[in-house]
């Protein structure tokens, strides 16, 4: 299944996470999270309803914050540089670490502008063009990328609205791609989808992990099992055991993990 | 229990069909009144002439000083609104403001929206005292924008808040600043909303005697300056009425008429122009 990725082990990891504490006003859903996210590859967060696994996630890139009454304690690395320190640049940040949402959320624009949007905020179209390329050739690659291309090439300045919504899923995924990002969050993103559209996320994502670090939340264990290098399991906030995902899942050494995997509890 | 449900049933489905016919009605008799007396008033010269010598006592003459007036005191006033509210409305919906901020905002301004127009009127015409000013446009406008601002304030955030969280969220996690979302998301996606929004200030505005009779004043001549008097249509209604002419009155009517088709008109016209912007909102 999974291929032994050097990295798992061995490299230096891409964010660090350590003692990160949640509140949601009084009550305490992260409790001193100490984990370590591989560079490249795919690391799954997993856990029962409730556990703190999309509030993990939510709190790598900061969008945790957009909600009230949040605090947030604690310290997350990225490439060396603590993402919870007051001199970090949000917006670089969140352009550095990209999100996948569960529900696809298109903006209001055309499927075009939907994937050029990231590349004109950030100033990528002006760059575009400096280097002889050009933004249509950008929104083509990573709508190719997304694999969303071939279904959408003739009707580019139609609606992003009137996709499926698995493909609006995949053009959410190339709107996410076209900014660049080093890291890739994606938070349950087959869960709204039909189980056909749901393998084409999986897949690409697979695709992708070879050079970007991609991290996902899933209540599904069948999907972390199959997609999964490195596990994170969250157990009523706190982390129970994380690892190489052939280990966590052939020879899980918590009994809380063994129960849960045998679906005993949660 | 049956019997009594069903009665309850029957007795509020009779109030609520009486309650719309009363609001309906009113409307249709408001329409039919000023159809009534004020289409036969109404003739080409009215629309395209300033009052001649002896307007006022039924001689010739039009009102085409009101309807320019007027155009130009609401719409400025609406620009000037619009200019203002957007932001304000942004700061409540997308900003994190404190709650007791927002709540202390949204209570002044609905303290504002109740404020009768007159008041408006009589504090703007003690400004522009003090101030040295003179009845003009620019004060009118002023006035009015104030009048409008409440109203449009309050319309934007509504249509800002239906905005779904996971769609602003979509835009931050892309790198977005708060800034770049409101203008290039924000707007799009709302916009039948702020539409609304600008549509019932306007109508306000443009409907308004009080506010504007002191600080805009009154005149015969087209509006040509920033700086002096303008006419109105609600004022050239009251100021036919109160003559004791009943040709007088019958334009009056006529200016009414002309009044409610412009906002009418307006309205019809803006909601089509913005359907056609509509096609990438996502539901």
């Amino acid at each position: 299944m999974s291929q032994a990725l050097p990295l798992n082990t061995h490299s230096s990891p891409h964010l660090r996470i350590q003692d990160l504490n949640v509140w949601y006003e009084t009550n305490h859903a992260l409790r001193g999270i100490y984990a370590e996210i591989p560079t490249f590859g795919i690391t799954a967060i997993i856990g029962p309803s409730g556990c703190g696994k999309t509030t993990l996630l939510r709190s790598l890139n900061r969008l945790l914050e957009e909600g009230e009454g949040i605090q947030v304690k604690g310290q997350v690395w990225l490439n060396g540089v603590d993402i919870y320190d007051h001199v970090m640049d949000l917006n670089e940040l969140r352009t550095r670490v990209g999100l996948l949402a569960p529900k696809p959320y298109p903006l209001p624009l055309s499927i075009y502008e939907n994937v050029a949007y990231g590349r004109r905020i950030h100033g990528l179209d002006v760059l575009d063009k400096g280097n002889g390329r050009n933004l249509d050739r950008k929104v083509e690659h990573y709508l190719r990328t997304a694999g969303l291309w071939e279904e959408v090439k003739d009707r580019l300045k139609a609606p992003a609205s009137a996709l499926s919504t698995g493909q609006q899923q995949r053009l959410c995924l190339a709107r996410a791609l076209a900014v660049e990002p080093e890291i890739l969050l994606c938070d349950e993103p087959t869960s709204a989808l039909d189980p056909i559209s749901a393998q084409g996320i999986e897949e690409q994502l697979i695709t992708l992990k070879e050079n970007t670090t991609i991290v996902i939340v899933t209540h599904l264990l069948r999907q972390a099992s199959r997609m999964a290098d490195y596990v994170i399991f969250l157990w009523m906030g706190e982390l129970v055991e994380c690892g190489p995902a052939k280990e966590f899942f052939e020879n899980p050494k918590d009994s809380r993990t063994q129960a849960y995997l045998m679906g005993k509890i949660g | 229990m049956l019997i009594k449900q069903r009665l309850e049933e029957s007795f509020f489905k009779i109030l609520m069909v009486i309650s719309t016919f009363f609001v309906l009605g009113s409307l249709l008799l408001i329409l039919g009144t000023v159809l009534w007396r004020g289409l036969p008033a109404l003739d080409l010269a009215m629309l395209t002439q300033t009052p001649q010598g002896g307007y006022y006592l039924g001689k010739e003459g039009g009102i085409l000083n009101a309807i320019l007036g007027s155009l130009c005191l609401a719409g400025g006033a609406t620009i000037v609104a619009v200019i203002l509210s957007l932001p304000i409305a942004f700061y409540l919906q997308l900003y994190s403001v404190p709650h007791f901020t927002k709540d202390w905002i949204r209570l002044s301004l609905d303290i504002l929206w109740g404020t009768p127009s007159i008041v408006y009127g009589a504090i703007g015409f003690t400004l522009m005292i003090y101030l040295g000013m003179r009845a003009s446009l620019l004060g009118g406008i002023i006035v009015l924008s104030l009048l409008e601002l409440p109203i449009m304030v309050r319309g934007m955030e509504e249509a800002v808040s239906m905005v779904p969280k996971a769609l602003l969220e979509s835009s931050y996690s892309l790198g977005a600043t708060r800034f770049e979302t409101a203008f290039k998301v924000v707007v799009r996606q709302t916009l039948p909303g702020l539409v609304t929004a600008i549509l019932l200030a306007f109508g306000r505005g443009i409907g308004d005697a009080a506010s504007v009779l002191f600080t805009a004043g009154y005149t015969d001549n087209l509006p040509t300056s920033l700086l002096r008097p303008v006419a109105s249509l609600p004022l050239a209604v009251f100021f036919q009425l109160g003559t004791p002419f009943p040709a007088v009155q019958d334009r009056a009517y006529a200016a009414a008429l002309v009044l409610i088709v412009l906002v009418l008109g307006l309205s019809i016209t803006s909601r089509l122009l913005s359907s056609r912007f509509t096609k990438n909102i996502i539901r």
